[in-house]
């Protein structure tokens, strides 16, 4: 008997079968992730875990009879049942039967355990972002050097040996070279025929030795023109930055129910804006009468008093992407949050702000209007000089559930909205 | 007394090739069993899984359907809703064994008796295997195959090789020669022999031939229908032989692949005709190696209670009402039959001379099971050795499910009257021709517009789920080219039902 321990082999046979299954089914494990991500919170989005997908389009069909017709079944487990007896269908026999006929039926759905990055691969597939342009970063991240074929100058140090040599034996080759095996057969011969006394051979022997050494010397063995380096070069890649401003709304009007909302969509963002750009950075503007800029912590948890001046946030937002974020080496994104409440005398300093410098030097600006749930839909101040702005106005969107986050950042980002925003 | 084998339940490496040699003393020499020779190899949990997605082979060849057989086993046993196999084995020469490293010495006992030497038994002596299979070929087959479909997908693309192997998929159940033919299949030089026609083709192809002139056509000529149909070798059960040799539009790598498809199909075929006789065999090996063990004093109380335990689990058999049942458990049949034959031989009564005439009271039980693990399957070893006995301890009943009829009728209950029909209703239902839908290509309009036509001969008047079977049909249709019709027909030559599938564009 042969005993062997196979347990050290590497595991994860069955990964590429697996991949492959996964793009077959992508349409359908595509829309079970999107119906999964509405019940999950966003910290659980990065989780990835188990969606259930139905067998429907994968199936693999195999000829089987539908109804069985006539059919006899062999059962174990007789109790009561004597010769001739006649059942109703709906007993515990006829369900006996009818599983028996069902074989091959059975797999309906089943569930499909899919990593993190898989889970966020198919979340926000076919989503793009709006206006990506790929600005040139400051050259602190040039990539250093690549190579780049073959060149016939060089540092020593980069000589291409294997190059080299291809050329020049294509060129011995092609020239006919004389081989120094050949060369020493001939001198061996030539010798022989010295030790012979066979003078005649030794001349022609002589004269075509003396041919092949004038060959030699003609065609080297390595020419200069054979000789090839490594060739390299400096490839700065220019490195896409984003910034993402958040701008929120702290008053008193704001619950933790709209501020969780409002959250939720800013991380989305984040999340999204994380797997388009190598290097995002976050920056938190929350306002009342006046605005600050603040840290994440703050952002979301401290709660303030005060009357609601967006202009204030608009302001501070220009004032620090002037400062930090020039416009030739950042893509500039910001996402507002707000009940859409304003002061009345705030809204058209807001809206000329909001026009002549956000709007312009921004790639995107989602204007998200968080309600309570029962809240009845009506205009907002904010809503109503927002949507003013006629084509120039901002992507915006009303959300009062938590289940409606993912459906309207699907909307806000869908592969097309460059048409409509 | 002998000295026990192993004492607490961690195995070693030691401990399993002394148990193992210890069986084979019992198993080869006071049993008779004639074996190939054993690889045991130890596994994890997820190698286990792999080779379930593989179905249990040790190399297989990509195909996504793999995977979606692992992603479902895997989410099965992570949610612990099934726990993993204690072994597999492979129908190869040698025969390989995968045991779990997580056994205990105690079941790796069990497992040993009963893959190693059990099933060991049963595939090299059982006829069905000796027709159908190639052991000691099967493991380069399968690395040519693997190769094979690798080199495909470079030359002309995943998708490309997908789509055959999905169609061909598709009809592995219609892939056997149910009868074997005279010359077994020898895999070893399929390689050989697929290269050899390669080189064929090369050889007479010549570019000349292309610029001669062509004669002036001949007339026309309705081919000759019997020649033709003989030719074809119609009508044919085997659909992919048939597909591999006569589609017209197929080039060469892809009637390769069908060919693979169907070589694994008509492999795995002994395994559907002889699940009861199997399982039965390797679980009265493993319980009667077992018990002499522990009459010997090789194996403790302790050790042998466990083995109860799992015992006990595996030949199972839930009521019928039960929630539990999902069909006639063939470890629990089979058991029962093998162990109730062995009592016939040994200490028959009346009724053993009736119902198993030939081996009742023959005093040689195991030269007797022997004999019939060599020569029978499913269909005809319950035909032929189903005992009333079993049939009482089982409380078998018939029960006859007619559309037609508003209730089920109990046509046969475990009783004087009723042991025949039970038997003859058993076979059966492990007659694969009886619950499988009888497929074959009947005829192909050659003078006409190449339509392939297949039946389907209904039995008992049940007909092909409609949905699927035209998936199936969209599949031939894209290996045959033209379009493709199916009939359901009846004994009396009816067409009850007529499904068209054209060719996708």
């Amino acid at each position: 008997m042969q005993l062997i321990d196979k347990r050290l082999n590497p595991a994860g046979k069955s990964l590429p079968n697996r991949q492959r299954f996964l793009r077959r089914a992508r349409s359908i494990v595509r829309k079970a992730v999107r119906d999964a991500s509405v019940e999950r919170g966003i910290r659980e989005l990065d989780g990835g875990g188990i969606v259930v997908v139905p067998a429907s389009g994968i199936e693999e069909p195999h000829f089987h009879r539908g109804q069985a017709g006539r059919a006899q079944h062999v059962l174990p487990g007789n109790k009561e049942f004597l010769e001739g007896d006649r059942l109703p269908r709906s007993t515990g026999g006829a369900s006996a039967g009818g599983s028996l006929a069902g074989q091959g039926e059975g797999e309906d759905q089943f569930s499909i355990v899919l990593s993190a990055s898989e889970f966020l691969d198919f979340f926000l597939e076919d989503l793009e972002l709006p206006r990506l342009e790929r600005r040139k970063l400051a050259a602190m991240k040039a990539d250093g050097v690549r190579r780049a074929g073959y060149s016939s100058t060089g540092s020593p140090a980069n000589l291409a040996v294997l190059r080299t040599m291809r050329n020049a034996l294509a060129r011995r080759t092609a020239l006919n070279r004389p081989r120094s095996s050949e060369i020493i057969e001939l001198e061996a011969a030539l010798d022989a025929a010295q030790a012979r006394g066979d003078e005649q051979a030794c001349a022609a022997m002589r004269l075509q030795l003396e041919g092949l050494r004038t060959r030699t010397r003609a065609i080297p063995y390595i020419d200069p023109i054979d000789i090839r380096f490594r060739r390299f070069e400096v490839n700065p890649r220019p490195v896409a930055q984003a910034v993402m401003f958040c701008l929120m709304d702290v008053s008193g009007s704001m619950t933790e129910h709209m501020k969780d909302i409002a959250k939720r969509f800013f991380m989305l963002l984040y999340v999204f804006l994380n797997r388009r750009y190598e290097q995002v950075e976050v920056v938190f503007i929350r306002h009342t009468d006046e605005a600050k800029e603040v840290d994440e912590e703050t952002f979301f948890h401290s709660r303030e008093t005060g009357g609601t001046r967006v202009s204030t946030a608009l302001a501070e937002m220009a004032r620090i992407a002037a400062e930090r974020y020039p416009l030739d080496s950042w893509n500039i994104y910001a996402a507002q949050a707000s009940d859409g409440d304003n002061e009345r005398g705030d809204n058209m300093q807001a809206i000329s702000l909001l026009r002549d410098e956000i709007l312009p030097i921004c790639q995107y600006f989602a204007y998200i209007e968080v309600a309570e749930p029962d809240h009845e839909a009506s205009m907002s101040p904010l809503w109503k000089i927002y949507e003013n702005l006629g084509d120039d106005q901002p992507a915006m969107r009303r959300v009062s559930t938590r289940q409606e986050i993912f459906p309207v950042f699907r909307d806000l980002f869908r592969a097309d909205a460059e048409a409509s925003s | 007394m002998n000295a026990l084998l192993f004492d607490d339940s961690d195995w070693s490496f030691s401990t399993i090739q002394r148990v193992h040699d210890e069986i084979e003393k019992i198993a080869c020499g006071e049993m008779g069993l004639e074996i190939y020779p054993n690889q045991i190899e130890v596994i994890t949990a997820e190698q286990m899984l792999d080779a379930y997605a593989a179905t249990g082979m040790p190399i297989y060849y990509p195909h996504w359907s793999h995977g979606k057989r692992f992603v479902q086993h895997e989410m099965h046993y992570r949610k612990g809703m099934s726990g993993l196999a204690y072994e597999i084995v492979i129908n190869s020469s040698p025969c390989i064994s995968y045991v779990m490293e997580g056994n205990t010495m105690a079941m790796q006992t069990l497992v040993i008796a009963h893959a190693a030497f059990g099933h060991n038994h049963f595939f090299r002596n059982n006829y069905t295997f000796r027709d159908f299979t190639d052991p000691a070929g099967i493991l380069d087959y399968l690395v040519f195959a693997r190769n094979f479909i690798a080199s495909c997908e470079d030359r002309h693309g995943v998708a490309a090789v997908e789509n055959v192997l999905d169609a061909a998929h598709a009809l592995m159940g219609q892939g056997v020669n149910s009868s074997p033919r005279r010359r077994r299949p020898d895999l070893k030089t399929e390689e050989a022999r697929l290269r050899e026609r390669r080189m064929h083709a090369e050889k007479i192809h010549n570019e000349l031939w292309r610029t001669l002139p062509r004669g002036a056509a001949a007339p026309a000529k309705a081919p000759d229908e019997t020649l033709v149909r003989k030719l074809l070798e119609l009508p044919q059960e085997n659909v992919l032989y048939f597909l591999e040799k006569n589609a017209p539009k197929l080039p060469s790598w892809q009637r390769e692949l069908l060919r693979i498809v169907r070589l694994m199909a008509q492999y795995f075929y002994p395994q559907r005709l002889t699940k009861v006789m199997n399982e039965g065999t390797a679980t009265f090996v493993h319980y009667t190696v077992l018990n002499k063990l522990h009459e010997r004093g090789q194996i403790s109380d302790g050790a042998f209670l466990e083995f109860l335990t799992s015992h006990t689990n595996v030949i199972m058999q839930p009521a019928f009402d039960s929630g539990h049942y999902g069909g006639l458990n063939p470890y629990a049949l089979g058991f029962a039959m093998m162990r109730d034959l062995e009592r016939a031989c040994l200490a028959p009564d009346e009724e053993d001379r009736i119902w198993l005439p030939d081996i009742a009271g023959c005093g040689d039980p195991m030269g007797a099971l022997r004999d019939i693990w060599a020569n029978f399957r499913d269909e005809s070893f319950v035909l032929q050795y189903l005992s009333p006995k079993v049939m009482r301890d089982f409380r078998l009943f018939n029960l006859l499910d007619d559309p037609g009829e508003p209730t089920l009728l109990v046509e046969a209950i475990h009783n004087e009257r009723g042991y025949g029909r039970i038997r003859s209703g058993l076979a059966r239902s492990y007659d694969l021709g009886h619950a499988d839908p009888q497929i074959e290509v009947a005829a192909v309009d050659l003078a006409g517009d190449r339509r392939l036509i297949i039946h389907h001969k209904v039995q008992d008047g049940g007909l092909l789920a409609e949905k699927e079977a035209r998936s199936v049909l969209r599949h031939i249709a894209t290996l045959w080219g033209y379009d493709v019709r199916l009939q359901e027909v009846d004994a009396s030559g009816r067409v009850l039902k007529e499904h068209n599938v054209s060719p996708p564009q």
